[in-house]
């Protein structure tokens, strides 16, 4: 009898699991809502666009995913249930492009560029790009995947740096908060995530890196189920306002 | 009938991945330096954790299943906590005592200039971390359903302590212990959120094969395919063998 019970239990939690799913895919009515994935470069910016869309559409919930934006990518692909993709290069939102993901096409709406980071203070008497390259500093960067690790090593083999970066990171944000927990002694970031964090990095320009512009898309997903709003969101971000927002956090403009 | 359910809900995935799994590129995937770069540091830092577990598990599974001592139920509880807390925050936790910044971690590296992560020290301590609980509580087990009894008779007949564990409480215990090891074993070997938070992800010194994995996940999902196929064949694998050998279900 219990282990009926049980069962009856079990079946009762996955059908509304389902129920629950499918009511995600079908409101429509009060209270929309509107899922953009972002490059973990745009946390920041996107929080504040977000904001901003919200305040102009009230009633309208905008719900933010960050990420490396090759991760995205492959999610957007696999039909994520979300309406807008920005990633942080052209590649990654190729690849979502070529997985049919992006119908319409992507618009390139910023630009950015690298810088080394070190912990506030600088412990370890960093005072240019080349001293990565001096024994017993240890510096992280992005992993080969993301657009910050490949922009990154073609800098570090631009610049003749010989050794080993000390941990490869998933994305950007993952390479700040090492550098800002003073874990690394220096990092490779988007001169927008050095805005970003302040006080607690320090930057230091890296030779050659305006050769190396990331251009960042956005586009309206295959599976958009708020094409109105994802449209309204894309022109925000488009819009003298969104290139503000934008500009004052350091992305330049395409 | 739930039972059933239960069996293909376990099997069904695992089906997935093998049928789904390109198995021609099995082979130059396994010539590759990234591949054998992980699969060597998975296994190394694998057999390290079994070994740390041993040493240092076995003595307190004994304790908390032998001695009593005031504060022994308060012990238990703590030794089980890493088991049931997320690994992504045991490399949290990790990290703030042993980072170079950390707890523990500032002062050895004031006192010494060492610091440990981003080495494969750092993997084999997040391993050790989220593998010990499931030795100590195998052990324990094993030392308490076996009893003291023994232990009692092999003192009378004039056996010290020392003889007594090496000669009769250890090998009464030996099927628990392998199974603690056993354990221990497989979760270092699917160990990744305390390793990737607290140890970082360098091919060579610490990228084992679920950090590959989940790196190779944002480039190229048919190698991560895979290089899932090729751990779930090494998991099978060992299982099988210690299964053959010492884990014999009767």
């Amino acid at each position: 009898m219990r282990r009926r019970a049980a069962f009856a239990l079990v079946l009762v939690v996955l059908a509304g699991g389902m129920t629950s799913c499918g009511d995600d895919a079908a409101s429509t009515d009060a209270g929309a809502e509107l899922t953009v994935l972002a490059a973990a470069s745009l946390t920041e910016t996107f929080t504040e666009l977000a904001t901003a869309f919200e305040e102009a559409n009230p009633g309208v919930d905008v719900r933010l995913a960050f990420d490396s934006s090759a991760t995205l990518a492959g999610q957007a692909v696999q039909g994520a249930p979300a309406d807008v993709l920005a990633t942080a290069d052209t590649s990654t939102m190729q690849a979502a492009v070529d997985g049919d993901a992006v119908p319409d096409g992507p618009t390139t709406f910023a630009t950015n560029v690298m810088t080394l980071v070190v912990p506030a203070g600088n412990p370890a008497g960093i005072t240019s790009f080349a001293d990565l390259d001096r024994p017993g500093v240890d510096y992280v960067v992005c992993v080969a995947t993301a657009p910050c690790g490949k922009v990154g090593a073609s800098l570090l083999a631009a610049n003749e740096i010989g050794s080993d970066p000390a941990s490869l990171e998933t994305d950007v944000k993952a390479v700040l908060a090492k550098v800002a927990a003073d874990e690394a002694d220096a990092g490779l970031v988007y001169v927008t995530d050095a805005t970003a964090a302040g006080d607690d990095v320090e930057s230091i320009e890296i030779p050659q890196a305006d050769s190396q512009v990331l251009q960042y898309p956005i586009g309206i997903l295959e599976q958009v189920r708020e094409p109105a709003l994802a449209q309204g969101f894309v022109a925000l971000v488009l819009s003298d306002r969104g290139r503000a927002i934008l500009a004052d956090a350091g992305f330049g403009t395409p | 009938m739930p039972a059933a359910l239960a069996a293909v809900f376990l099997v069904v995935p695992l089906v997935a991945l093998v049928v789904d799994t390109p198995w021609s590129d099995l082979w130059t995937l396994l010539g590759t330096r990234e591949v054998r770069d992980a699969l060597r540091i998975s296994a190394l830092t694998s057999a390290a954790t079994v070994g740390i577990c041993v040493l240092v598990g076995t003595p307190l599974a004994w304790l908390l299943a032998r001695v009593d001592f005031p504060g022994r139920s308060v012990l238990r509880a703590l030794v089980v906590v890493p088991l049931v807390l997320p690994p992504v925050v045991a490399g949290v936790a990790l990290a703030s005592a042993l980072g170079r910044n950390g707890l523990v971690g500032g002062t050895l590296r004031d006192l010494t200039g060492l610091t440990i992560p981003f080495t494969m020290t750092a993997v084999v301590i997040a391993h050790a971390f989220v593998a010990m609980p499931f030795f100590v509580l195998a052990v324990e087990g094993a030392f308490r359903s076996t009893g003291a009894g023994y232990d009692a008779v092999a003192a009378t007949l004039g056996a010290g302590r020392w003889t007594t564990f090496r000669r009769v409480t250890l090998p009464l215990a030996l099927p628990g212990l392998l199974a603690g090891c056993a354990l221990a074993w497989a979760r270092s070997l699917g160990e990744f959120g305390a390793t990737i938070t607290f140890a970082g992800n360098f091919p060579g010194t610490t990228q084992t094969m679920p950090s590959l994995i989940y790196t190779e996940l944002q480039g190229d999902v048919e190698v991560a395919r895979t290089l899932s196929l090729i751990l779930l064949l090494v998991s099978v694998l060992v299982l099988g063998a210690m299964r053959e050998r010492w884990l014999r279900v009767p």
